[in-house]
């Protein structure tokens, strides 16, 4: 057994009023991925922020080849070794691929100008050691790149600077099946080059694809330390203390799902095409299919954000067309965002305010929240109280909230709007294992009450533990259509395969 | 995940938002041509012509020069135009038509010029003042120095100065072919070497470019040095065009205002890590192209002032329709 590269040992960590980790102790050794786990709030972050140089422990050391180590910023972890790939990435997306890999240490000519053709050269090899980037020109914007090839470039760099540790924090949060795909090979890349990996994630499916130990934290504790892979059964119990029991809510009975709240016969516009689409009330419809297949296009449509531009769409047995979203909220149709902190929220803003933005924008400009409903805060509290939200008080900023309490909040919004139909995109996209199983009750619950749900998820367990019915996309069309039971082969097959286009 | 990103196309070949300084620079070209020809004054068709077009902006391209370097960092200077004047005025006063002393008045105006740009950098990095907010107030602060010493044209330059603005060299005036090696030099500086690199990492991220290792509070002080010595050159070339120094002749030329237009219509986007120098050079002389249209056409001078302010505004508008993407 080789020695760590990497040993924690004993890490302390208070923040007024709150202890994040105590007695916390953690390897990693090079060529072996370890897993860390835990829920929202576990530690995880306050533990990377501490091996990286951002935070420093009140208790304990950290040690890199047996060596004790004091990193007072992160550019001198970095120095070090460590690279930490973070969810937003440091990439410049103005810049071309080389001009990102060698940022801040740029090769020079004897007459100290940046050595373009040499930078260009020795880009090309680092990318060439990864299968997903081999096609990648050094000379191409980073923003023209898609995210997974993003992630590549970033990954590259760490490998570039000479990395023996990188840490991975949910790297698939924004992927889709194939690009994650691509990312795992990727991380298999690094393994056998001998780096030492730490992967955050939530996924039981990446666990059991990469890691090769599994470290749970629980609560700013090691609630269990797996030295070879466990049951994702096991990995739960140890996350949450118990087993999770319903994770997925139950699906739909027949007597509960009702008539059609939406319909859509023969509608596209300039990246949908042939859209046919029907939404009962009290079903849950999930969009599958890989990034670029227009599931959110169709959603930005149906929500008047990017129209159709021909077909019938019937909303609650009313022809509509939506022009704007405002004319779609209107309507009767809610959307949850995707990204949440750039699309859903006003981070600046209380909990409250937040909940109340959707109904307050259909309030007349001079009112009071004794005589109009639109503006009226208790009817707002008693909807935040019945979502269960973990908040201080209503007053408080709620970018202070954990990702499934601020995702809450947003439904609390709509539900203040009594809509027709819900449109979620990736409901429990960064939120945690107990956080996902309330919002999948939830979008239960709302659907009993009668409402229409569309949910776009690039989580196909997600697809298929929560929806009544899914939808397969495929360059702006509707190609596939599955019940309930569908597998999980069955969907990536649809959504991946080429169909035959028809003229 | 935005519908940008769920549909965006990867795009290699041509970008729009690279080109489309050039685009308008052509577009404000034909419209000269055709006013002249419409108007039958071909005789503002010339050399000649559009050689003296260019060199009524030269002071304005020289300002506009450092203000790109500014706004590249994602930072701003509104002290320009102040520090124009006072450079003018001090070159002026030091000179004092005595030929002996253009050396040491030049070296003041650009000594007058690096002290102000590190002051506006460290107010901006060390206190964390908004640039907008400290070089504005830096801007006051010369302006209120300056008007308490000085009400008229002061001091006087002797004609050895004035080649700077009236010499020519071949078919072209002196300044012009120093405007054109300046345009040249700073394009030199963000294209090869690390510390343009660094500007762009700066301005496109910042965060980014600290943990890359780069000094970014160093690089964003050493813009605002150069661009501070870009005003004061400015101020040297006004002092040697005017024959003398006046506390008036920054603010009259607005050069704050109109260099950060000059800037953002060549394509530099205010939010910062994107743009360059050849943008700027397009930008001013899409401006002078456009003086010259109302020229020739006899536009009256207040409305002239209305269609400007339409020009710009259209012109970032017509980019961000184009490029999708937030220009300024």
């Amino acid at each position: 057994m080789t020695a760590p590269m990497i040993a924690m040992n004993g890490i302390t960590k208070s923040f007024p009023g709150v202890r994040a980790l105590s007695d916390v102790s953690f390897d990693v050794r090079a060529g072996e991925v370890q897993a860390l786990v835990g829920e929202n709030g576990a530690g995880k972050s306050t533990l990377i922020k501490i091996l990286s140089g951002v935070y420093h422990a009140d208790a304990g050391e950290v040690h890199m080849n047996g060596e004790a180590v004091h990193f007072a910023h992160p550019v001198e972890s970095l120095r070090a070794g460590i690279a930490v790939i973070y969810q937003e990435f440091s990439l410049l997306p103005e810049r071309s691929v080389a001009q990102n890999l060698f940022l801040g240490r740029e090769p020079r000519t004897r007459l100290g100008l940046i050595d373009t053709s040499r930078m260009r050269a020795e880009a090309r090899e680092v990318l060439s050691l990864f299968a997903a980037a081999g096609h990648i020109d050094p000379d191409s914007l980073v923003g023209s790149l898609n995210v997974a090839t993003q992630q590549v470039v970033e990954i590259a760099k760490a490998v570039s600077t000479g990395a023996r540790v990188v840490v991975m924090d949910e790297p698939t949060a924004a992927l889709n099946e194939t690009e994650c795909e691509e990312l795992f090979a990727t991380v298999d890349t690094l393994r056998n080059r001998g780096v030492a990996i730490i992967y955050i994630t939530h996924r039981m499916r990446e666990i059991a694809r990469l890691a090769d130990r599994v470290t749970v934290l629980k609560d700013g504790e090691v609630a269990a330390s797996f030295d070879t892979l466990p049951s994702p059964d096991a990995i739960v119990r140890a996350m949450v203390g118990r087993d999770i029991e319903d994770f997925f809510a139950p699906k739909a009975k027949p007597d509960e799902i009702g008539d059609p709240v939406l319909t859509v016969r023969g509608a596209g516009n300039d990246v949908l095409r042939d859209i046919d689409l029907d939404i009962r009330a009290g079903e849950i419809v999930a969009l599958a299919g890989i990034q670029g297949a227009g599931r959110v296009a169709l959603a930005m449509a149906l929500f008047g954000e990017a129209p159709f531009a021909t077909g019938d769409v019937t909303l609650a047995g009313e022809a509509v067309s939506f022009r704007s979203a405002r004319a779609a909220i209107a309507g009767g149709i809610g959307l949850l965002p995707g990204d949440r902190k750039s699309e859903g929220l006003v981070l600046m803003q209380s909990v409250r305010d937040n909940g109340m933005l959707t109904s307050r924008a259909f309030a007349p400009l001079w009112t009071s929240d004794q005589r109009n409903d639109n503006a009226d805060t208790t009817r707002m509290d008693a909807l935040l109280d019945q979502m269960e939200i973990r908040a201080a008080s209503y007053e408080q900023d709620i970018r202070a909230l954990s990702g499934g309490n601020q995702q809450k909040a947003i439904v609390a919004r709509w539900l203040s709007m009594r809509p027709k139909l819900l449109i979620f995109i990736e409901p429990t996209r960064g939120i945690d294992v107990n956080s996902k199983a309330g919002i999948y009750h939830l979008m239960r619950d709302l659907a009993r009450e009668g409402a229409g749900i569309l949910m776009i998820s690039s989580d196909l367990p997600e697809v298929i533990g929560v929806a009544d019915r899914v939808l397969v996309m495929q360059s702006g069309r509707i190609v596939a259509e599955f019940p309930h039971d569908a597998s999980e082969q069955d969907i990536m097959h649809a959504a991946t395969a080429e169909t035959e286009v028809a003229a | 995940m935005s519908i940008a990103s769920d549909t965006r196309p990867t795009r290699k070949g041509f970008r729009f938002d690279r080109w489309a300084p050039l685009l308008l620079l052509g577009g404000a070209f034909s419209i000269y041509v055709a006013v002249a020809i419409a108007t039958g004054q071909t005789q503002y068709l010339t050399f000649d012509n559009l050689i003296a077009i260019l060199g009524r902006s030269i002071a304005l391209g020289i300002t506009a020069i450092g203000q790109t370097f500014v706004i590249l960092v994602a930072s701003i200077d509104l002290s320009v135009a102040s520090l124009i004047s006072a450079t003018a005025v001090l070159a002026s006063v030091v000179m004092d038509g005595s030929p002996a002393m253009i050396l040491p008045a030049v070296l003041a105006a650009i000594a007058l010029g690096g002290i102000v740009g590190l002051a506006n950098g460290l107010v901006i990095i060390g206190l964390k003042v908004n640039p907008l907010i400290a070089t504005l107030g830096m801007s006051l602060i010369i302006q209120g120095c300056l008007s308490a010493f000085v009400s008229n044209f002061a001091g006087e330059v002797p004609s050895a100065f004035q080649v700077f603005a009236y010499g020519e060299v071949g078919p072209f005036p002196f300044a012009l072919l120093f405007l054109a090696a300046l345009a040249v030099l700073a394009w030199g500086v963000l294209r090869f070497t690390k510390f343009g690199s660094d500007m762009y990492a700066v301005g496109g991220n910042e965060e980014a470019a600290r943990f890359a290792g780069i000094k970014t509070g160093r690089i964003v002080i050493l813009s605002h040095i150069i661009c501070s010595v870009c005003a004061s050159i400015a101020g040297l070339y006004l002092a040697s065009r005017l024959r003398s120094g006046a506390p008036w002749i920054g603010s009259d030329g607005v050069y704050d205002l109109e260099s950060i237009a000059v800037v953002v219509i060549g394509g530099t986007i205010l939010a910062g890590g994107r743009g360059g120098i050849w943008g700027t050079m397009a930008g001013m002389l899409i401006f002078s192209l456009i003086d010259s249209v109302f020229n020739i056409a006899g536009v009256d001078s207040y409305a002239k002032q209305v269609l400007r302010g339409v020009i710009i505004v259209a012109a970032v508008a017509f980019y961000a329709i184009n490029s999708k993407r937030i220009v300024a």
